[in-house]
């Protein structure tokens, strides 16, 4: 297999403005659903099998008093082994040898639901409760292998988001690091080697999302 | 903005007061973005902890309504450490001029103050002069009088522990913002502020402005790239909105709307054209009654002459001295005086201050046209809250509009540009453009008036159809040719030659005598004298590598895109930063962006003050020209935790406009109502929600009305995260779900802890049926002294867990 395709998502640009979320949401033709207002931004409160894509807002104060506030635009890692696919049967579960990107078919009624879900460090396979199909990200899979960018990539307004060639992201990741590190110390690029979608933290991963570098 | 969007990416510091620009604006935050990869540091300055704030180097809360407190502050430091960009302010500010003797200001009043009119007599708010009417100055701006000494005199009052006392900014947060800030008065870095709607919807909200202003000419930050005072218009289009005349008190191009007092065209021409006795100022509003004239041929086409006054009899004048504002319009719809109203594309319901007057008010009417993409609180008013349909009279007529992307137009953005826009498709059913509405409402209204008569006919009957399509219909291409303007006669201008029909190709050629007509003289230039559209080019031509894109759609005025340029160059026309030149005096011209101005820089020969557009040709750090002082001073919101103002014994801005109805409760340091609140927008919801409130994936990210507040506040009232809670002023009440974060910290006011709260205004009873009602229920009818725009963001409430 060729390098593939990566997503690079530095939440040090990020502003959570939720583009991403709803364009996400509109190129895979998921409805929005109904939520409540529970004393948060953050809203869906997690993924299903109707969202891919959630913004985690986390905020809080340092030891030294400082207010921060965390954006954290989640979504599957598309990891290089991926190990959801222990979930798989047959062929339902596609792990694409151009792009790397890793597919759920309509067939994943028939997967082992509960594996995947479980041996996911990042706690992202949802399953249809109608139709038992499981339902995540694809790396905007019919977008990509048409030339074109995944919607949530597109959608970002300050470049918080990239997609390219592989080896280009880790490049690029490897420069941001090296730069946010003069700000903040704590900058790194989480799990890089194993994962597609690489997020750059600039704090310690857990004040973002429990699963923000895997379990 | 003075500047555009692209431009911010080349600031050395950013501060953005008074705007949530990540979460109303993320776009700019591109640009931001990458002023910070360059080094750049942005500071946020806000009641609350935004996600704007989450991206800021340094972040200083401030209690709402204390902005002027807080710049006031930045002025003083920023003259008491000789931070000044002092070439710039001898040269292009009038800090050099004296102020005549008789100019004072005491105790939170300037001289002149008439509590009865609640307004001054500002005779006095002026300069000394010689015999000759020539303005004295005294450029060592030691001379106590002059504007400079008397500035500092102003904001002496202003010291870091008064300001925080008002503020409840830490004194040493202040201290902070102001050194990163007041860093950029050199000729080698640029300062920018952006600001939005948390400046101006306030009781002192020019003046908020005005003290962006002064901090920013001090530094000489005017004028250059990566500087400026950089408003955040709102929806993409109310740059468009403002350039033409929304608003009661101007005419497009903002001209100042015509007074009763003013009869004849001449009489208003002269009103609008100031003259100057300073032989270096261009004065370039001396040009008015040309754009006025043109205007009026806009308008009446033929009907228009020389002998009849251009139709200005026609225009209607408003009382001098009458305010007709919006919440005015309503005080007095209120009071049963009004009896129709056309809403064209907004929800006053919820949007307008005090919404229990505005809805009572919509009950007093006989009729109301509402036109509108979806239904709404307004066009529903009669079935809302507290209302019994069985005894509202009101007629209400919905008509269904076509969506911004079913129309073709200009859209004018912020930093100026117009740019053409195509109907991506076909609107559905029945659903018309807005300009088609209204071509088939003043279609009707004719015939009316040639087959009925009736009193005063002409303003419409001779309203042109110049910019009609062919079979009568709205054309948005032949509108804004109208708008630009056309020749009229054959004509011949500095040695070229115009023919009749062409389209006028830059305001310069406009003229008084009837041969051509503008419909809005900024826009003059947007298409080329051949009717080539300039607003739809698309060309990414670079040529200054600073991102001003000249053949890019087109930037009014003539193509400009960065206002006041020449101010960014010194006297002989230099760059004092030849690393970022928006413009430089090079063999004889001016070089880069459209200057603001064509003659020679100061110093040249027949060489001109950059400031074109004052009469003295400089700019203004003391300001006669607004209604309530030419200083920006602190006064309290009208509704103010304080019961009296730390500043002076003038606890409200003297000037502005009060109202007595049943419904027009204030509560002010009043024990019923102890937390400051203001309102906001979330970047998931726009405006009232009318629209994205029927899009459920917005609804889904942002799905019910909250209110945020403090851990602090919280504990205090028994209150945890995510509970019902009543939110009530004097005027209004509502339920909402309470939001309790570590975003929020209570102030310390005058020794006092304080808390303040905030919601977003995005909500209606409408739709979605749970999503809560609008935040202005509690607002204040109570607006800006110059400007009216209303009191949003400070007033006091209670909150009580339900």
């Amino acid at each position: 297999m060729a390098d593939g395709k990566s997503i690079l998502v530095d939440v040090s640009r990020c502003t959570g403005c939720r583009g991403c979320q709803v364009a996400c949401k509109q190129w895979n033709g998921l409805p929005g659903t109904r939520t409540k207002q529970t004393g948060t931004y953050q809203n869906p409160p997690d993924f299903s099998h109707q969202t891919f894509k959630v913004v985690r807002f986390e905020d809080g104060r340092t030891k030294e008093g400082k207010t921060y506030w965390h954006f954290f635009s989640d979504m599957c890692r598309h990891c290089m082994n991926p190990p959801c696919l222990a979930g798989a049967q047959g062929d339902e579960m596609i792990h694409d040898d151009a792009t790397g990107a890793v597919v759920y078919t309509e067939g994943t009624s028939k997967s082992d639901f509960e594996m995947s879900l479980s041996v996911c460090p990042y706690n992202i396979p949802r399953q249809d409760p109608d139709t038992k199909v499981m339902r995540k990200c694809t790396m905007c899979f019919d977008r990509i292998t048409s030339g074109l960018t995944p919607a949530c990539v597109l959608s970002c307004p300050t470049g918080a988001m990239v997609f390219g060639e592989r080896d280009a992201m880790l490049a690029e990741a490897r420069r941001r690091v090296d730069i946010l590190k003069k700000t903040w110390p704590r900058a790194q690029a989480l799990n890089a080697d194993d994962v597609r979608v690489i997020f750059i933290v600039t704090d310690d991963p857990l004040k973002y999302h429990k699963y923000a570098a895997g379990v | 903005m003075t500047n555009h969007w692209i431009d911010i990416q080349h600031s050395d510091c950013i501060l953005i007061q008074g705007s949530n620009a990540a979460e109303n604006h993320p776009i700019s935050f591109k640009w931001v973005m990458r002023a910070k990869e360059r080094g750049a540091k942005l500071i946020h300055v806000d009641p609350r902890f935004t996600r704007t704030s989450s991206k800021a180097d340094f972040y200083a809360p401030l209690r709402s309504g204390t902005d002027i407190a807080f710049l006031g502050g930045m002025i003083k430091y920023i003259i008491d450490n000789n931070k000044i960009f002092h070439d710039y302010v001898v040269n292009y500010t009038n800090a050099p001029f004296l102020v005549d003797g008789k100019f004072g200001f005491k105790d939170g009043l300037f001289t002149g103050y008439d509590a009865d009119k609640r307004g001054y007599d500002k005779s006095t708010w002026t300069y000394q002069k010689d015999a000759g009417g020539i303005i004295l100055r005294d450029e060592t701006l030691k001379n106590p009088r002059c504007v400079y000494q008397m500035l500092k005199a102003h904001y002496a009052r202003y010291d870091l522990k008064k300001v925080s006392s008002i503020t409840g900014t830490p004194e040493k947060d202040l201290k902070t913002v102001y050194e990163m800030f007041s860093s950029t008065g050199t000729k080698d870095r640029a300062g920018t502020i952006m600001y939005a709607l948390g400046q101006t919807h306030h009781t002192v909200g020019v003046q908020n402005i005005r003290a962006l202003a002064i901090v920013q000419l001090l530094l000489g930050n005017i004028g250059v790239c990566g500087g400026g005072v950089n408003a955040l218009r709102g929806e993409p289009n109310v740059q468009g909105s403002t350039d033409h005349a929304l608003l009661y008190h101007y005419l497009p191009g903002y001209l100042a709307a015509p007074r009763t007092s003013q009869q004849t065209l001449e009489s208003y021409i002269k009103k609008i054209t100031p003259s100057t006795t300073e032989a270096k100022s261009v004065n370039w509003q001396s040009n008015y009654g040309k754009y006025a004239v043109s205007l009026l041929k806009s308008w009446y086409g033929d009907a228009a002459t020389k002998d009849n006054e251009f139709g200005y009899a026609w225009v209607p004048k408003a009382d001098d001295g009458k305010d007709y504002s919006v919440m005015t319009l309503f005080d007095v719809m209120y009071a049963g005086k009004i009896k129709g109203m056309t809403v064209f594309g907004q929800n006053p319901a919820c949007s307008i201050p005090n919404s229990n007057k505005v809805r009572a008010a919509f009950a007093k009417l006989d009729w109301m046209v509402h036109l509108n993409i979806f239904d709404n609180e307004t066009a529903s008013f009669w079935k809302g809250p507290g209302m019994d349909p069985a005894k509202v009279k009101t007629e209400v007529f919905l008509l269904p509009a076509s969506a911004s992307v079913e129309k073709a137009g200009s859209q004018t953005n912020s930093g100026r540009w117009i740019q053409w826009r195509y109907e991506a498709t076909k609107a559905p059913g029945d659903c018309i453009y807005a300009g088609e509405a209204i071509i088939r409402i003043q279609n009707k209204l004719k015939e009316l008036y040639k087959k009925e008569g009736g009193t005063f006919p002409e303003p419409i009957l001779n309203m042109t159809s110049d910019g009609l399509a062919e079979k009568g219909g709205y054309d948005a291409e032949k509108v804004a040719k109208l708008i630009n303007g056309y020749f009229l006669a054959d004509v011949e201008i500095g040695g070229k030659q115009y023919k009749k029909g062409d389209c006028v190709p830059s305001f310069a050629l406009l003229q008084a005598d009837g041969t051509t007509s503008s419909g809005n003289w900024i826009c003059a230039g947007s298409f080329a004298q051949d009717g080539k559209n300039l607003m739809q080019r698309r060309g990414k031509a670079d040529p200054t590598g600073l991102g001003l894109y000249p053949e890019w759609s087109f930037a009014w005025p003539v193509n400009r895109r960065v206002l006041y340029n020449r101010a960014s160059c010194d006297p002989t026309g230099k760059p004092y930063n030849p690393k970022r030149a928006v413009l430089e005096w090079k063999d004889g011209k001016w070089v880069g962006d459209v200057p603001d101005g064509a003659p020679p820089p100061l110093a040249a020969e027949g060489g001109k003050l950059p400031f074109i557009m004052k009469p003295d040709g400089v700019s203004s750090l003391f300001g006669p020209g607004l209604g309530d002082g030419p200083f920006p001073e602190h006064y309290e919101p009208l509704e103010s935790p304080l019961a009296r103002n730390l500043m002076s014994a003038q606890q409200n801005n003297p000037a502005i406009l009060l109202y007595n109805s049943d419904k027009d409760m204030v509560a002010s340091a009043d024990a019923r109502f102890p937390i400051v609140m203001t309102t906001y927008s979330s970047t998931e919801h726009w405006c009232t929600g009318a629209f994205t409130r029927w899009q459920t994936w917005l609804t889904e990210a942002m799905p019910q009305a909250y209110v945020e507040m403090s851990e602090e506040l919280a504990k205090e009232k028994g209150i945890k995260n995510g509970d019902k809670v009543r939110v009530e002023s004097a005027r209004g009440k509502l339920e909402c779900v309470a939001m309790v974060t570590p975003r929020f910290r209570p102030f310390l006011v005058n020794g006092k802890t304080l808390h303040q709260v905030g919601m977003p205004y995005n909500y209606g009873w409408r739709f979605p049926a749970d999503n809560g009602d609008s935040a202005n229920l509690l607002t204040p009818t109570v607006g800006d002294a110059n400007a009216m725009t209303p009191e949003y963001k400070a007033f006091m409430v209670n909150v009580v867990k339900v």
